[in-house]
């Protein structure tokens, strides 16, 4: 086990080094000269030269990409353009809203789509499998912001059940807090909903197929024993990994839909960097997002190695 | 002039896969497998659609009219009216203008040079395959939207950039897919009986390993198209690709947004069911073939 995981974390340093190339090259893939872009209307050639020399561009590529590395060393990500605020602490100040949302989409993924798969596969070529099995092509065939879009009308306009956007802090309100939470926890989790509800339904098949739950069952073992203690385990086992994958990329559901519900998240600042020309706080979200999303497939290899032991690590 | 059977004339009596599958084999595939013609008949519906709209969208996509902005939907407007008074209806039909084209481009983008990294890596093997495919992890490390996303956004905004953003995205994929049928092919003895022949290397991969790459290869493009087209919705409901007043699904769900909260529903309802059923139809088609075509699943 130990080997194994010095050969992946060996294998990831490559990788890692491919991933700060390409996220320091985002501002010289900008046609033409960036100070234009950024400063736009307020250009002058003094601003820009300034503007260079602020983001180091005016150095030969190898040595601002060394000066890159040795500040992401010492965890700095450089400073926002727009407010100068460091953008580990722009993105850290962010990170609660996303993370709580992200949470949230992901206990809706998995109450719909456990139960769900399980049912539709205990079901197998019925009307509650077809009926599922159409639902979830729909579900991942939805874009979420056109879900939350749905869920705003539905629940907001029509209904007025929910708020339809905004944060309140847990801090000060925990019922506004909630309430404002559930709408774009569904919109983001759905999707999730849909992928995991298919993948349990496939990896149950395969479990109920085996033999030892035929044993199970010939030793008298009620269907719903043997498909709580004997086949549920085994059958999430491909579930998990999915479900560290989708964490890992928590990022990339969040920016969309915390544009559509004006969620402060990461997602949010990412999307305003983009359109304030705001390129280092860009560079960081694309950096962590990276990083994270390494991290959790990592995590997952891991994870799967330890709950199968049927896998090898050689 | 002779009766004598047939020499054995070398390479091209070896099994090739794609010489057993003649028309009846297609037809067969089709009445076994009817999920695959309404995927077929939804897509076809979709791009004709598109192709005819200078014909059948009722008015000008991009005719202002300011005394009629958002009307709600009627008998002189199906779909209403937006903001500045152009015909919702006529603009989602021209939005599959864009959009298709985007998934298309974008998806031969990612099959293309995927394809040729993974049948380069996969053929040669050695430091080409170590350094190829360190690439493409290299690629995979990044959430797939935010790649796209990033690389739009330091591109500068428009529906060439989130073509090629989305092309990239892809690549990995195909690549992946590619270089693991050429190492399974690689050990197979047809091909290696070709090889002992005197076969090329181009004469191996082009007739022995493409055909046999041909079914894995048509159910992801079929699924990365339905990815492609999300991407490209995504994008351009940020703003990210055709900028206004092309008339772009996405994007026009971005500004109908803005007057959800006067109630205007159907300035986003009708570019979001078009996003919805082009996606579908593609993810539709994909588990069909995939049913069909994959020998894996095949019982």
């Amino acid at each position: 086990m130990f080997e194994y995981l010095v050969r992946r974390l060996a294998l990831m340093v490559p990788t890692a080094f491919l991933v700060t190339v390409g996220v320091f090259l985002l501002i010289h893939l900008t046609p033409g000269d960036p100070a234009v872009i950024i400063l736009a209307e307020s250009y002058t050639p003094e601003a820009a030269a300034q503007l260079h020399k602020d983001l180091g561009l005016d150095k030969p590529l190898p040595e601002q990409y060394a000066r890159y590395m040795g500040r992401l060393a010492h965890g700095d990500l450089g400073r926002s353009l727009r407010n100068k605020l460091p953008v580990t602490q722009a993105i850290g100040e962010r990170l609660p809203a996303t993370l709580e949302l992200g949470l949230a989409a992901l206990c809706w993924s998995l109450l719909v789509a456990i139960p769900l798969g399980t049912i539709a596969a205990l079901r197998r070529g019925r009307t509650v499998d077809v009926i599922a099995s159409g639902v979830t092509v729909a579900g991942i065939s939805m874009p979420n912001f056109v879900l939350g879009i749905l869920l705003i009308l539905i629940f907001g306009l029509v209904l007025r059940a929910l708020p339809v956007g905004g944060f309140a802090a847990l801090s000060d309100s925990i019922p506004d807090n909630l309430s404002r939470l559930i709408l774009p926890a569904i919109a983001l989790g759905t999707f999730g909903a849909a992928a995991n509800m298919r993948f349990t339904r496939s990896s149950m098949i395969e479990v109920l197929n085996q033999d030892y739950i035929r044993t199970a069952r010939a030793k008298g073992a009620s269907r719903l024993r043997v498909v709580n203690h004997h086949a549920l385990k085994n059958a999430l086992i491909p579930v998990v990994t999915v479900v560290g994958l989708q964490i890992g990329a928590i990022l990339e559901g969040a920016l969309v839909t915390e544009t559509v519900f004006s969620w402060p998240g990461v997602g949010k600042l990412a999307v305003d960097s983009i359109f304030g020309k705001d390129f280092p706080v860009v560079q960081g979200i694309v950096l962590m997002s990276a990083l994270s999303f390494m991290l959790a497939n990592l995590l997952v290899d891991v994870l799967y190695a330890w709950l199968d032991p049927r896998i090898s690590y050689a | 002039m002779s009766t004598a059977a047939p020499a054995y004339t070398g390479v091209d009596e070896l099994p090739v896969a794609l010489e057993e599958q003649g028309p009846p084999r297609l037809r067969r595939l089709l009445l076994d497998h009817p999920r695959i013609i309404v995927g077929l008949l939804l897509l076809l519906l979709l791009a004709v659609t598109a192709l005819v709209a200078p014909w059948v969208a009722p008015r000008n996509p991009l005719a202002v009219d300011p005394d009629n902005a958002r009307l709600a939907p009627g008998l002189a407007h199906l779909f209403g009216t937006d903001e500045l008074g152009r015909d919702v209806l006529s603009r989602v039909i021209w939005g599959g203008r864009i959009s298709l084209p985007v998934a298309f481009v974008a998806v031969a983008v990612g099959l293309t040079v995927g394809g040729a990294i993974g049948l380069a890596a996969g053929y040669r093997g050695g430091a080409a395959d170590l350094l190829l495919m360190r690439l493409i992890d290299g690629i995979l490390a990044f959430p797939a939207l935010i790649l796209a996303i990033a690389l739009v956004a330091a591109l500068g905004p428009s529906l060439k950039n989130a073509m090629i953003a989305i092309g990239i995205v892809q690549v990995p994929v195909y690549a992946r897919l590619t270089r693991a049928q050429v190492l399974q092919l690689k050990g197979l003895d047809f091909i290696t009986a070709s090889r002992a022949l005197g076969a090329s290397a181009t004469r191996i991969i082009g007739r022995h390993m493409l055909p046999n790459l041909l079914n894995p290869l048509i159910v992801q493009v079929t699924l990365s198209a339905a990815a492609a087209m999300l991407a490209e919705a995504t994008l351009s409901f940020l703003g990210l690709s055709a900028p206004p007043p092309t008339p772009d699904w996405g994007f026009m769900i971005n500004t109908g947004q803005r007057y959800l909260i006067n109630g205007d529903w159907w300035l986003t309802l009708g570019p979001g069911a078009a996003i919805c059923i082009a996606v579908f139809g593609f993810n539709w088609l994909g588990d069909a073939l995939r049913d069909a075509l994959d020998p894996r699943l095949r019982r």
